[in-house]
């Protein structure tokens, strides 16, 4: 047993590594200078303090800690870190004023080529881009606080940006201020969970040719246009908000291009629209709150096998929007508080069929400036007389059984 | 003109159907408050009454009585008094009346429940109302003289304004969908009263999907202060332009 239990401490020898310690009283003065001696492994510890390091490039496989939140300023010119060795830990810094460029892509923390890297606990305050990931496998992105003060969409850069990564585990950040909270493009088998992202200038989330990600329990709130899933499949998106995205091309989610993907118990509140669905094919939409949008879902004639069922649809200006009469999804078991219908039989299913599109929606889709009739007693009217006999509005988009009561989302 | 103003308030007031549209009201603004799970949405409600009931009754009512007061008003014309205050007293009188029962009825509900921006607005757009149909009303009944003709006329203008003309709006939308109509649609509102306040009361309430690009017209000219302060300017047109017709008209007029 003895001898297992030496055998055990030998193997962990290696761990045992060195600390380095940098700060006003420590034997180092710069991080420059005490990466440049430390050993794979080791760890460098930086007291509170501010640190003008220009680019602090980092290419040994160490842990980089600070206490108090040590700051790091680039000065506006350059990356604040840039990793290039695998293994490597960036924990409780403040990055600030980070470089601003329109031909380089600088980060406050950019992840080059490389994997196993954590970045958590960090501030990051005015940044140009705030985390970078490009060709990162394995990195654990947690706990960053990411806010910059981003004018206009071509000087601005995206908060956590990932490019052609893998694996990558994006928890519980919160992003503001920027062009896009977390951008996605290529990144593959990767999680975003409960993130805030909020008064982004675009989109809260963008996610672009990116397949088999999940997002979960994250808040999208007041950005530009919401958030974008576009030209990717089998994306789960589980237990998310998204509230208050306004304005003409703002969406709670917009699909563009997506395939065989989830999206199951999340909360649209208050956006122009909540979900907006162009080409998209095979998507399920289960027990999800769709609650005082303008449009809670607008689907086109491009989409194919989408099933709404089950999802509580509260207080929208407009249940459902389209622009054509071809429909090839399927509405079931969902509660649409405008349903009117009865219920003899008590299985608390409809007996007849609700048509979630109404007139008005048609005419508004097709003529925007007739929203000044919105209220009006013509077009109460109108929908009334559609609703006995449906001309305009397409025959089969209909949920053949509409709950009585709302479900206990 | 006082005395006048005063006796037909106090005429108005003994009337039951007054008494009757008041406590109507009232029973119906405290139910849809009691009712909705929260005010927001029952001045929402609110205001498909103020903008559908509240101009009927008020349009009705006025051209029933000035038609059943022409005796009185025949009596009045004899004493030595300007034909321009009769007809504004009694001008005046309706409007004050309706307007008290539409306070009681709506006015103390909306206040109680939902002391709002929202609910001052629909408030004063209520009020506008009330005033411009009794005014309507006294220019048709002045223009008409057979009662059963006016009657008729006094629901078709009633039933022009509240349906034909957004049916005529939506028409002219489908005929020129090619052309940018956001900004002519701000100016055609200003035809109609109701539609006015309509819009008025709803880019008050923060409803989502008048968040798209239409709305953002709306918004950026019903908005802003001048923008209200112009809608609030066409509505006392309204009152003012049909009452001053009528005056001109009731003067020349050979009872």
């Amino acid at each position: 047993m003895k001898l297992l239990t030496f055998i055990l401490c030998c193997c962990y020898l290696p761990s045992f590594a060195g600390i380095i310690k940098v700060g006003r009283q420590q034997p180092f003065q710069t991080i420059t200078a005490a990466v440049s001696v430390a050993k794979n492994g080791d760890t460098v510890l930086v007291d509170k303090g501010i640190y003008f390091e220009k680019n602090l490039v980092i290419s040994k496989q160490i842990v980089l800690k600070g206490i108090g939140h040590p700051v790091l300023d680039a000065e506006k010119k350059y990356e604040n870190i840039s990793i290039k060795a695998d293994n490597v830990t960036v924990d409780g810094f403040l990055l600030q004023h980070t470089g601003v460029s329109s031909m380089i892509d600088y980060a406050a923390i950019k992840i080059y080529n490389t994997h196993n890297i954590s970045i958590i606990n960090n501030i990051i305050n005015d940044a140009f881009f705030g985390i970078y990931s490009q060709y990162g496998i394995h990195c654990l992105i947690k706990n960053n606080v990411l806010t910059a003060t981003a004018k206009n969409e071509q000087e601005s850069g995206n908060g956590i940006h990932c490019w052609k990564s893998d694996s990558i585990q994006i928890i519980g950040n919160t992003i503001s201020g920027h062009r896009d909270g977390i951008y996605f493009e290529f990144v593959t088998n990767s999680v975003i969970w409960r993130n805030n992202s909020f008064k982004n200038l675009r989109y809260g989330l963008h996610f672009m040719f990116s397949n088999d990600d999940a997002y979960i329990t994250n808040i999208f709130e007041n950005n530009g246009a919401g958030v974008a899933v576009m030209f990717s499949r089998g994306v789960k998106m589980f237990n998310n908000y998204f509230k208050e995205n306004w304005g003409d091309a703002a969406y709670g989610i917009l699909l563009k291009e997506i395939n065989d993907s989830y999206i199951e118990n999340n909360h649209f509140e208050k956006n122009t629209s909540a979900i907006y669905a162009e080409g998209a094919n095979r998507i399920l939409i289960k027990k999800n709150i769709f609650k005082n949008n303008g449009w809670a879902f607008k689907i086109q004639a491009s989409c194919m096998d989408v099933t709404l069922e089950e999802n509580n649809f509260l207080g929208n200006t407009f249940d459902v929007g389209t622009n054509g009469s071809l429909v090839l999804n399927k509405f079931t078991h969902n509660y649409w508080d405008k349903y009117e219908g009865y219920d003899l039989n008590r299985d608390h299913i409809g007996d007849v069929p609700y048509r979630p599109v109404s007139m008005y929606s048609m005419i508004v889709e097709r003529n925007p400036p007739a929203m000044i009739l919105y209220h009006s007693m013509i077009m109460a009217l109108m929908d009334k007389s559609e609703k006995v006999i449906p001309s305009l509005t397409p025959e089969n988009l209909k949920d053949e059984h509409p709950l009585m009561k709302p479900l206990p989302l | 003109m006082k005395k006048i103003i005063k006796y037909v308030i106090i005429d108005i007031l003994r009337n039951k159907i007054i008494l009757a549209y008041t406590l109507f009201l009232l029973a119906l603004s405290l139910s849809i408050f009691n009712l909705e799970d929260s005010s927001a949405k029952g001045v929402l409600s609110l205001l498909n009454i103020v903008l559908i009931i509240v101009p009927l009754v008020s349009i009705l009512f006025a051209a029933i009585y000035v038609y059943n007061s022409a005796e009185f008003l025949e009596l009045l014309v004899s004493q030595p008094l300007k034909r321009k205050t009769i007809w504004l007293s009694m001008f005046t009188g309706l409007s004050v009346s309706l307007v008290l029962s539409f306070f009681i009825g709506i006015g103390i509900p909306v206040l109680l429940y939902e002391f709002s921006a929202t609910g001052i607005t629909l408030l004063i757009a209520g009020i506008l109302l009330t005033v411009i149909f009794v005014a309507i009303a006294m220019l048709a009944v002045v223009k008409i003289r057979d009662k059963a003709r006016g009657i008729g006329a006094v629901i078709l203008l009633w039933l022009y304004f509240s349906l034909l003309f957004d049916g005529l709006v939506l028409f002219i939308l489908f005929q020129f969908a090619d052309y940018p109509m956001e900004k002519a649609m701000v100016a055609i509102t200003a035809f109609n009263p109701i539609d006015l306040s309509r819009i008025m009361v709803l880019l008050k309430m923060d409803v989502s999907a008048m968040m798209g690009y239409t709305g953002a017209v709306f918004k950026d000219f019903f908005g802003t202060v001048a923008g209200l302060l112009t809608s609030l300017l066409v509505l006392l047109l309204w009152i003012a332009l049909p009452a001053w017709l009528s005056v001109r008209k009731f003067n020349r007029k050979d009872l």
